[in-house]
């Protein structure tokens, strides 16, 4: 086990691509990190320089006190699970296990016992004289998680090692995987583009957009507080509601004034609470976009100045909760997530409801992709 | 004879594969194959019955099927014992003469052919199978091109390259042995280059990574992973190479001089030549001798050929 140091790292290809711009990033002994972007971000490529499967362009990687930047990938000490396994087909499951132990110079003995002890703990051991031809897509998925342990290495790289399984086994091998690093504690990067596999399984998460660390932090901090529109409408499900418009002042109340003018001719505007003012005030009269998450609408049954009455399209139950899609004036897209409880007999496609805005807590950014979180 | 057992395997082939609904439309693929099989099989049919036939027969016009017996016992009926006892005896005299006839040395000629061959198909697949793992696996400046020179190069035809090789293995005191025959594959090929690095390519990229990781080398990634998985591929190559050399006539022709050092080709040309008045029977009979390890070699590695490409340990 060992702690990971990335340095101002960058990695540009011979094309002029710059798939990771700047990089800097310290991984605790033990911690469970979860790089999640779209794709392209830079993620995957992040973690193969990592595994010392690419050359830095610029910058330091360390594992351990030992800078690694030019250390070949079997002397980092690290195990690699892959998106597709990569387990060797013409391999039995046991030498899939045991190949970098026997390449090592382990003792025959120690080697099987480690296989077995590996293979035991994930419930695998019946299957280690198949070939993985043999083997369902989840049983090789354990495989290649057990290929990796047996190494007992200082820290796991997983790259997208859940994708490949169908939706139920991939949320009960995300919990397995969590169990097993709560077991093991082995320092652990892992790159996805499911921003709920990065919720629930990182200590920390660490979102990536154009080869740049948008935000690290804690799963629920960065839920809560987003640094900027990007990692606010790629980080929660369903994606947040996103508003443009203009911040401004109605007598001593702060509002958020969509971009136009309803068809009844009515603006679309919603009052923050006075606690927000102060942080809000330098951004009065200037555009910004405002950013709701679907959770922070519910039905209401009077209108207020936090309240907005917008028509129906599409009515989704999940069973205790449902999503409802609606279009503010503007058109643009408006989802409330709300409770199958709270007063849903009239959501119908094509009617309208009346919705209450939590205010106290809406997001509010600068314009663009990557607008700054203000206030 | 042969030829039905050819369209019989042709037919069992089919029967595998076909779906009932499906036959209709297959039938026509089916006849042209059994066109196209009759029309290679004719001659290697033809040329067996004749190595079965007695002297006269074989040289007399006309397209006997069969051997006849005509003269002492009279003609026997074919379905007499004593016409088979005739037949095998006629046969196994015809390859016994091929076999020890005192102007051609056919167990040498064999053990010269297979020496050749043996040595071109390792050399080949040790030298080409590296030559591909750096075009496939390795990144280097200017790759690409000098893959395409590499290409370039079969299309140079063998005849116009024998005299300057000739002028090379002259001044490497070769000329007269074995060497110029299978020291060249040691050397790699380029077409044999070119079939492992297209399969080499279809091997995932993820298995080197992870073999890397695991703790290989290059050599390493090559021996315990691409190697391995290249199976099938190297069998191919492999047998064209053993094919191309057993068959080659022009280079035993240009760079042998004794004939205690003559290949099956070699030997059978000559053997022809040396014999007034050709007894085809015994030609016939060398030349079926000749294609028999082919064949057999074939049958050994067929199963690898139909073997899919296993990559089943990723995903699907």
């Amino acid at each position: 086990m060992a702690t990971i140091g990335l340095d101002h790292v960058r990695k540009c290809y011979p094309n002029g691509l710059e798939a990771v711009r700047e990089f800097t990033l310290g991984i605790a002994d033990g911690e469970f990190v979860v790089l999640v972007g779209p794709s392209g971000c830079g993620k995957s490529t992040t973690l193969r320089l990592v595994a010392g499967l690419e050359d830095l362009t610029g910058g330091t990687i360390r594992i351990g006190d030992r800078v690694v930047n030019d250390v070949h990938p079997k002397d980092r000490d690290i195990a690699m699970v892959f998106q597709n396994y990569a387990l060797y087909p013409h391999m039995s499951v046991r030498e899939n296990m045991s190949f970098a132990l026997k390449l090592r110079g382990v003792p025959k003995e120690q080697i099987n016992s480690r296989v077995h002890k590996a293979a035991q703990s994930l419930g695998i051991e019946d299957l280690l004289d198949r070939k993985p031809r043999q083997l369902s897509g989840g049983q090789r998925q354990r495989v290649a998680v057990g290929r990796a342990i047996v190494r007992e290495p200082k820290a796991f790289l997983f790259d997208e090692p859940l994708s490949n399984l169908d939706a139920k086994l991939r949320v009960t091998t995300r919990a397995e995987l969590k169990a097993l690093h709560q077991r093991l504690r082995t320092t652990t990067i892992y790159v996805t583009h499911d921003q709920e596999e990065a919720m629930t399984l990182g200590d920390r998460i660490v979102v990536m957009a154009d080869g740049i660390i948008q935000q690290a932090g804690p799963p629920l901090e960065v839920y809560r507080k987003p640094v900027n529109r990007f990692v606010a409408s790629f980080i929660g499900m369903p994606p947040m509601n996103l508003l443009e418009g203009v911040l401004g002042r109605d007598g001593d109340t702060l509002t958020f004034v969509e971009g136009s003018i309803d068809a009844s001719g009515k603006p679309f505007v919603l009052a923050f609470p006075a606690a927000r003012a102060d942080a809000l005030a330098p951004a009065i009269g200037k555009p910004v976009v405002l950013g709701l998450r679907p959770q922070m609408l519910r039905p209401a049954s009077a209108g207020s100045p936090t309240t907005v009455r917008v028509p129906i399209s599409v009515v989704e139950p999940l069973g205790d909760l449902i999503d409802v899609f609606c279009s503010t004036p503007k058109h643009a897209r408006l989802v409330a997530r709300v409770n199958a409880g709270d007063s849903t007999a009239a959501l119908r496609p094509g009617g309208e409801v009346l919705l209450d805005v939590d205010m106290a807590h809406a997001h509010v950014f600068e314009p663009g992709a990557f607008g700054k979180s203000i206030g | 004879m042969g030829v039905e057992r050819r369209q019989g395997g042709h037919d069992s082939g089919a029967g595998r594969e076909g779906g009932g609904a499906r036959i209709g439309s297959r039938l026509g693929a089916w006849m042209s194959l059994a066109v196209i099989g009759f029309l290679y099989a004719v001659p290697l049919v033809w040329g067996f019955l004749v190595s079965l036939k007695t002297p006269g027969q074989a040289s007399a016009p006309g397209l006997g099927v069969l051997p006849r017996f005509e003269g002492e016992g009279g003609d026997p009926s074919l379905f007499s014992v004593a016409y088979w006892s005739r037949f095998f005896e006629q046969a196994a005299s015809n390859y016994r003469d091929v076999w020890t006839s005192p102007i051609a040395d056919f167990p040498l000629y064999l053990r010269n052919s297979l020496l050749v061959a043996v040595l071109s198909v390792l050399g080949t697949l040790v030298s080409s199978s590296i030559v591909a793992y750096g075009f496939s696996r390795l990144q280097w400046r200017g790759r690409d091109a000098v893959f395409t020179l590499v290409l370039a190069t079969m299309m140079v035809p063998q005849a116009v390259v024998i005299a300057p090789s000739y002028l090379i293995f002259r001044e490497l005191g070769w000329i007269g042995t074995f060497a110029p025959l299978w020291a060249p594959a040691w050397f790699s090929g380029a077409s044999s280059v070119f079939m492992l690095r297209q399969f080499f390519l279809t091997i995932p990229r993820e298995l080197d990574e992870a073999a890397r990781i695991d703790g290989c080398s290059h050599v390493g990634v090559f021996v315990r992973v691409i190697l391995p998985l290249s199976r099938p591929a190297l069998a191919a190559v492999g047998l064209f190479q053993f094919v191309a050399s057993w068959n080659d006539f022009l280079g035993p022709l240009v760079f042998l001089n004794h004939q205690e050092q003559y290949t099956l080709q070699l030997g059978l040309a000559n053997y022809y030549a040396q014999h007034g008045g050709t007894p085809w029977n015994l030609v016939m009979a060398f030349s079926t001798l000749v294609i028999v390890p082919v064949l057999l070699l074939f049958l050994l590695t067929r199963r690898l050929f139909v073997e899919g490409v296993a990559t089943q340990g990723l995903k699907e």
